[in-house]
Order: structure tokens, then C-alpha cells, then sequence
């Protein structure tokens, strides 16, 4: 690696280390946090790791971060989605926990706050996101990959949105970045794929079967 | 230089839509009749976490927040006097479903009410208090109603809700 590499590599890594722990740091040392008692404040940090974690997952799953190996990157994808289910778990059951009929109105979709909807909208996906990397195989690689994007994509936006309307334990400046660089590396890797050209694909293949199909029979 | 005067028939008309934006924004049309008055709405989770039937007390805790406002009647708007109001919040004293967060009091003559809790702290993604007119814990037969009033800032000290009951 030439020195200007490494030195791209280096800030890299630094940036995302930074993006990641200033708004972890700064919401673990909220003063709102000496009026919660533990579940709650567990609770609110599991939701910000992960806000963090939806950072680290199109990085890893375009392959954009330096020294990782792609191979290596998608089995890190793997592991950080298993580990954004596990927050989403902790997020809401510690959230029960504290009030259960806020979280029963959000999940029926009647809370008072818009920012509710948001964030069980982006639950949902990431219970269907979890589901489909289990149909992994039984699925054309072009139509689980689209799933998976258009899934990955509500996610980012709805939890994006969810954040940025909570006053909550999260520091205003540390939480706007985050949810700026969460945005970037979705769209670029989303952009990446070429998905658009995937469609097409798909779609001029299917239509070439139909034709062919139509050509067997008369 | 002299400028055209404007035609005296459109500044009236602007001034009179201004006043009706101004008062419509604000809610604060005052009718000639007050029989319209319409009754307030219970509001959306404005019931959560609620414990019926939270004592009368001077304060909640240690108080310096105000939770403040009026009781009136629907229709007439006529002031409700002894309305017992409960409140309750997650305040730097406690969660909302702490009995500790919970109290209630009665209006005055004039149908006002001033609660004095903790102050409010944002929880659940916004600073919030809840208020109720519950008809279990009340004698004066009107329909319960919760309310949910939001800080405009999560700094304020005090928070204003206003009740319009209807008889049950």
C-alpha cells in the first residue's frame, strides 16, 4: 500500500470510529440519563447502537471499507445484521418494560408521536430483513439482493426519521451527522449495485420467456 | 415623489382576513353566544400509565413545575368549580407509572386549577404531561377526558391545558 493509501485508510477507519462513538458517548452521558433507571437507558442505548450499526452495514456490504477483504465484509454483514436485530429487541423490550402503553399505541400505530410510526415501520423491516436472510438460496440472486435493498432502504430512512424527531438522550449535532453518513453510504452503495440494471435484467428475461413460452405453444 | 394611494376597499378586506387568520390560528374566537362551546376531546395516550384515584395534595414531590389551567363547562363555557383534576409525568423524580408522579387537586372558584410537580423531563422522545378528569373520582358528573399537553421546550417550567367537559 502506498503512503497516500495508507493515509486514506487510516482516515477512513478514524472518521467511521469517530462517527460511531461521539454519539454513542455523548447519549450514554445524557444528564436526562439520572432520571431513567436502567432498563430505560439500556433501552435508549441499544437504539442508538443501532442507528450506529446502520452506518457499518452498507460500508460493509459495498465492500467500501479498506484492508477488508469483500469475502470477509459480507460475513461481517451477516454478523452486524445479526447484531441490529439483537438492538431492535433490546430497544423495544426495555421500552415495554418502561411504558407499556406507549409502546402498545406505537405498535398499533395510534401513538400521539410521529416518530413512532417511523421506527416501527423500520421494526418491521428489519423482522422481514431477518426472515429473508434465512430464504437466502431459495430465491434468484437478482430478486433477494432487490428485496433485500428495498428492505435495507426503509430501514435507514424510517430509523434516520425516528431519530432525528426524538428529543431524547441523543446530542442534536452528533446525532445530525450520524444520520447524514448513514444516509451517504446507503444511497452510494445503493447506487453501487446498479439495481436499476438488475430490473431490467429481470424483467427483459422474464419477457423473453413468456415469449418463448408463447412460441412452444402455437 | 407621491405614491398612488390604494383603493380603501382592499385594505379593509386585508385587515379583516388578517384579524380572522389571526384569531383562527390562535383558537381564540369568542363567540357572541357561548353555546357552541364544543367539548374537549380526550387526546391520543393521553390515558397512559394512569393510576385512578391519586390523592388530593398540595404538591407532587418536590415540586417547581407548574401544571396549570382552567375547567369549563361545554355549551355556556360557564367556570367549574371543586373539579377534582389528576396529573401525573416522568419528572427528575420519577417514571410516569410511579405512584410517587401522581397527583391530584380541585379547581377554584373560577374553575383554575395549579399543579405543582417536579419538573418535566422528556421521556419517551418528548416532555409531556398528562392530565385527567376522571368521572370514577368525581362527583360532579361530567364524561372523563385525558389530556396530553407537549413542552414547547423541554426547558419550560410550566405547562397550560384546559378542559371543556361535557355532562356524561
Amino acid at each position: 500500500m502506498t503512503l497516500r493509501g495508507k493515509v486514506r485508510s487510516f482516515l477512513i477507519w478514524a472518521a467511521l470510529a469517530a462517527a460511531i462513538a461521539v454519539p454513542i458517548t455523548v447519549a450514554a452521558t445524557s444528564p436526562l440519563l439520572a432520571w431513567r433507571d436502567s432498563i430505560y437507558i439500556a433501552a435508549g442505548l441499544a437504539g442508538v447502537v443501532g442507528l450506529a450499526l446502520l452506518l457499518v452495514q452498507p460500508l460493509l456490504a459495498g465492500g467500501l471499507l479498506p484492508g477488508l477483504p469483500l469475502r470477509l465484509a459480507r460475513r461481517l454483514h451477516g454478523l452486524v445484521g445479526a447484531g441490529l436485530l439483537a438492538a431492535v429487541v433490546v430497544h423495544v423490550a426495555g421500552l415495554w418494560l418502561t411504558s407499556p402503553p406507549d409502546v402498545l399505541d406505537a405498535l398499533l400505530f395510534r401513538s400521539p408521536t410521529d416518530f413512532s410510526a417511523w421506527g416501527v415501520v423500520a421494526l418491521w423491516a428489519v423482522l422481514a430483513a431477518a426472515g429473508m436472510a434465512a430464504l437466502r438460496g431459495r430465491l434468484r440472486p437478482a430478486v433477494w439482493r432487490l428485496l433485500h435493498v428495498m428492505l435495507a432502504l426503509v430501514i435507514v430512512i424510517g430509523t434516520v426519521v425516528h431519530a432525528l424527531l426524538i428529543d431524547g438522550t441523543m446530542g442534536i449535532v452528533s446525532k445530525a451527522v450520524l444520520c447524514a453518513v448513514v444516509l451517504v453510504a446507503a444511497a452510494k452503495v445503493v447506487v453501487d449495485q446498479r439495481l436499476l440494471a438488475d430490473l431490467r435484467r429481470l424483467a427483459s428475461r422474464d419477457g423473453r420467456r413468456r415469449t418463448a413460452r408463447r412460441q412452444t405453444q402455437a | 415623489m407621491t405614491h398612488a394611494p390604494l383603493p380603501r376597499r382592499s385594505l379593509l378586506g386585508a385587515a379583516t382576513l388578517g384579524a380572522a387568520l389571526a384569531t383562527g390560528a390562535s383558537g381564540l374566537i369568542v363567540p357572541a353566544r357561548a353555546q357552541g362551546l364544543a367539548p374537549t376531546p380526550s387526546m391520543r395516550g393521553g390515558a397512559n400509565n394512569y393510576r385512578p384515584g391519586a390523592p388530593i395534595v398540595e404538591r407532587i414531590g418536590g415540586g417547581g413545575f407548574w401544571l396549570t389551567g382552567t375547567v369549563r363547562r361545554a355549551g355556556d363555557g360557564a367556570p367549574l368549580p371543586r373539579v377534582r383534576i389528576q396529573a401525573w409525568a416522568h419528572t427528575t423524580e420519577g417514571h410516569e407509572r410511579d405512584e410517587r408522579s401522581h397527583g391530584a387537586t380541585l379547581t377554584d372558584a373560577n374553575g383554575v386549577f395549579r399543579i405543582e410537580m417536579p419538573q418535566i423531563v422528556p421521556a419517551f422522545g418528548q416532555a409531556h404531561g398528562h392530565l385527567a378528569y376522571d368521572a370514577a373520582h368525581d362527583d360532579n358528573g361530567f364524561a372523563t377526558v385525558f389530556l396530553r399537553p407537549v413542552l414547547r421546550s423541554a426547558r419550560d417550567t410550566s405547562l397550560t391545558a384546559d378542559f371543556v367537559l361535557r355532562p356524561a
